[in-house]
């Protein structure tokens, strides 16, 4: 479960890192959108072998949350 | 394939030039085709399978089965096979029924064709294929209406008894899915009413009324790169099959960004995956016999002897996975309605 702040922030395109933390609300990012809610999914799946759905998206709020969805699969 | 044709680039319900780029980038879509209001799947599979008897030399009183694979039938009942069996002039014993997939739809048709004429030895089949979702889904839906064609397909299927012409497949279903791609009303769960014809806002850009397509993309994505992977190589794994030995793979032509992220995880090369997605868009049950036809473009000494995968997955959930040899295909080309 390493990295996972930085794996999600590389798949920002216009948003610097630094603005971006384990306990920002990332659905209130700018840039969010479906394709970025696709975007992390996929992100999941190719770094950490785990399939995150739509509706895990739709509960969390913060990054943190995302996080310990993934780490508890 | 009928003659209106949509572009995405002008659309006004993706709201202006930037935001459609954008769409068109993401999703590889650029051209959909769509029926005019009054043209119905079975019009388009009727003349496709006129075309196609004409240049096989095949009269319609030889077939003994056919199967149309549609979710936009003529009518609810009765199935628009059997309706097809008396305008195609097929005869009266022949097997007719209607498969109502979409996504997985053109393999389960094979499946179902290949099994019925395996187990019968009855000798030639009429597999048609396709959707009209322009009239299915929301125009005022920008998460579903750029992205569907219309487009309907007529496969001819001939039973040789060879085994080694034997078609290949593994299929799979996961009902838990069933809310990722569905018309909510108009079956006996939510029977139509009045209310079931008023359009609902979703959020901005997005509203939609009961009898009207949904699909949820994050949950179609997020079972189409674990799922589908996971398939091929269970469908490898069964029949000694790797990468190399697949001349070409066709998969349902959902959009690119997943399609593309499925290839990878495959390891497929981008040569041994053909698109239909920019100039026809996602075309539901029809994408996989569209793709290969667009593939070859009436060159059929080049189609010859491949080893071609085809692979469909969506509505449902239902996904199913074909190996195939093509000696002896016949590819007629696109025709116009």
């Amino acid at each position: 479960m390493e990295n996972f702040l930085e794996n999600f922030a590389e798949q920002l395109d216009e948003t610097p890192m630094e603005q971006v933390t384990m306990d920002t609300n990332f659905k209130d990012i700018e840039e969010w959108s479906s394709m970025t809610a696709l975007s992390i999914i996929a992100m999941v799946d190719e770094y950490y072998g785990k399939k995150l759905t739509g509706d895990e998206i739709r509960q969390a709020q913060t990054i943190r949350d995302l996080f310990e969805i993934v780490k508890n699969k | 394939m009928p003659g209106n044709i949509a572009d995405n680039l002008n659309s006004e319900l993706l709201g202006g030039s930037a935001d459609s780029e954008k769409f068109i980038k993401n999703t590889g879509i650029r051209y959909r085709r769509f029926v005019d209001t009054d043209v119905c799947t079975s019009d388009l599979c009727e003349k496709a399978a006129l075309k196609l008897l004409e240049d096989l030399k095949w009269d319609p009183s030889e077939i003994d089965v056919v199967i149309m694979v549609t979710q936009t039938p003529d009518f609810l009942t009765p199935n628009t096979a059997i309706l097809m069996q008396d305008r195609l002039g097929i005869p009266k014993s022949a097997i007719a029924f209607d498969v109502p997939l979409g996504c997985s739809g053109y393999v389960y048709g094979l499946f179902t064709m290949a099994s019925i004429l395996a187990a019968t030895k009855l000798k030639k089949g009429l597999l048609l294929v396709g959707d009209t979702l322009s009239r299915q889904a929301s125009p005022k839906d920008k998460s579903a209406y750029p992205l569907f064609g219309d487009a309907a397909t007529a496969s001819a299927v001939e039973y040789t008894g060879i085994e080694a012409d034997d078609f290949k497949f593994l299929l799979g279903s996961d009902g838990s899915g069933y809310q990722s791609i569905i018309v909510p009303g108009g079956g006996y769960r939510e029977p139509i009413t009045c209310e079931s014809l008023s359009y609902d806002k979703i959020e901005e850009g997005i509203e939609r009324n009961r009898t009207n397509t949904v699909m949820i993309g994050t949950d179609v994505f997020s079972f189409g790169i674990s799922v589908i992977p996971a398939a091929v190589s269970e469908f490898y794994s069964r029949f000694a099959l790797t990468n190399d030995k697949v001349d070409y793979a066709y998969f349902h032509q959902a959009n690119k960004f997943m399609n593309e992220k499925i290839r990878k995880k495959i390891g497929l090369t981008e040569e041994q995956v053909p698109y239909s997605l920019y100039d026809y868009g996602n075309t539901s049950s029809a994408t996989i016999p569209l793709t290969i036809t667009y593939h070859f473009k009436g060159n059929n000494k080049a189609a010859q002897n491949k080893e071609i995968l085809l692979c469909g997955f969506g509505v449902g959930l239902s996904w199913g996975i074909c190996l195939l040899n093509t000696k002896d295909i016949f590819i007629s080309d696109i025709i116009e309605y």
